[in-house]
């Protein structure tokens, strides 16, 4: 049984394994940008990783669990179990700054924070950037994008479609 | 027992609905909103697996989410008649899910409250998964609403297709609302909900977006009931044979 200290370092080696595993619809980002990591549990020879899904119905969390089974078990750590805990809820709040960079690099708008009232119909759409020429004057087209977790945009001054990751909290 | 019962209705309900809803993929009357239905047909069938997974583990039988959502027969569905009925044309779909969100946005909302205070790991992990669902069902709620507003309020065409949609589902609007042993008992143990007490909200919220949709709610409506206890529609079989036709075909078939 390792000591208190060594555990700490085992965990660090596998949040750092960890980064490697990103998300299969969004291949820039890594569960951490994502911030759905929310523990790694070293118990004696098994490692229990703890995520909270983006979406209840959301595909991509199988495929995201296989990733991480795979990559640990390329580091030697073939007893792995992936827990899914509900609660608290996974917001855009738990992003990475450096994954909302990434995501913009990608050409994806990362989620801004929307005015919206829960619940008022007909409201405006939140004013979103365009992540290629940074232009405000841009409109809602569909509230879902190519997943559920985005919704799809139009930039009126470069005329480009793009995709909007939506505030979830 | 009861509480296995009890998330199963909630479990059921989710499932079949978002069957339907997945039924328009690729139908849809224009693309995004034909991702809009899919999308919400996705949210609901992650509900019902995460209500389907912690029925499995409550009744420890050794069964698994997929033999509740996959094995049954119909008489052990207990979804409401409601979120079985075909899709029809567009405003068929948006009136079904208007009717069934402002069931089930308030009943999650009260079901959270009554949660709070529990700490038994399966309410902890119920209250996770309503937590999560609330925000979805939000705008599953707006969206269907705005779609009713904006088709009552469209053209003549679009206002007597509501009409007619108003006037074939509103029947099975009502069995949402009326308890049974399984909710009385559900009450007593303290995490269920009197479905009767959400009447008020929810009869005021669709006379509020009926308004402003032109749309008259029918007086003197007779309230279907039944698929609470497992008495379906002749639609449910049809359903059925569809849904589970891989596991039926295929037995234990998994990729």
């Amino acid at each position: 049984m390792p000591a208190g200290n060594q555990i700490s370092i085992e965990k660090e080696k596998i949040l750092h394994i960890l980064e490697r595993v990103t998300d299969p619809e969004i291949p820039v980002l890594t569960i951490q940008d994502m911030g759905i990591i929310r523990d790694v549990i070293i118990e004696n020879h098994k490692i229990i990783v703890v995520i909270t899904p983006t979406y209840s119905g959301c595909p991509a969390m199988s495929a995201i669990s296989m990733a991480i089974r795979i990559e640990l078990l390329s580091e030697g750590y073939p007893d792995v179990e992936i827990k899914e805990i509900f609660s608290p809820a996974w917001t855009t709040d738990w992003m990475s700054e450096s994954g909302k960079q990434k995501l913009k690099e990608y050409g994806i708008a990362p989620p801004v924070v929307e005015k919206r009232i829960l619940g008022l119909l007909f409201q405006e759409a939140p004013e979103v950037p365009c992540p290629r020429c940074s232009s405000t004057d841009t409109v809602m087209i569909s509230e879902f994008g190519s997943t559920a977790c985005k919704a799809l945009m139009k930039c009126n001054t470069c005329l480009e479609p793009f995709d909007y990751f939506k505030c979830h909290r | 027992m009861t509480f296995y019962d009890y998330i199963i209705r909630l479990a059921d309900n989710n499932l079949i609905l978002g069957h339907r809803l997945s039924e328009w993929c690729g139908h849809g009357p224009f693309l995004e909103q034909d991702m809009a239905m899919t999308n919400i047909s996705l949210d609901l069938i992650g509900q019902a697996r995460s209500m389907y997974a912690l029925a499995a583990e409550v009744n420890s039988k050794g069964e698994s989410e997929d033999d509740i959502a996959f094995l049954r027969l119909e008489h052990e569905y207990q979804n409401l008649l409601l979120v079985e009925q075909p899709n029809g044309d567009f405003a068929h779909t948006v009136l079904r899910q208007l009717f069934f969100a402002s069931f089930q946005l308030p009943l999650y909302q009260a079901m959270l409250l009554k949660l709070n205070g529990l700490t038994d790991e399966h309410f902890v992990t119920l209250r996770g998964v309503l937590e999560k669902a609330v925000m979805e069902v939000t705008y599953h709620k707006r969206w269907s609403s705005e779609w009713v507003i904006r088709l009552g309020d469209g053209t003549a065409e679009s206002h007597s297709r509501m009409v007619t949609a108003v006037n074939e589902l509103y029947r099975y609007y009502g069995e949402a609302f009326i308890s049974d042993a399984v909710d009385d008992a559900a009450v007593s143990e303290g995490y269920g909900v009197r479905p009767e007490e959400l009447k008020a909200e929810a009869d005021q919220y669709i006379d509020d977006i009926f308004r402003q949709a032109n749309l008259n709610i029918p007086v003197d409506t007779y309230m279907q009931r039944g698929g609470k206890q497992g008495v379906h529609s002749e639609y449910m079989g049809y359903l059925l044979s569809e849904l589970q036709y891989m596991q039926r075909a295929y037995p234990n078939a998994s990729w």
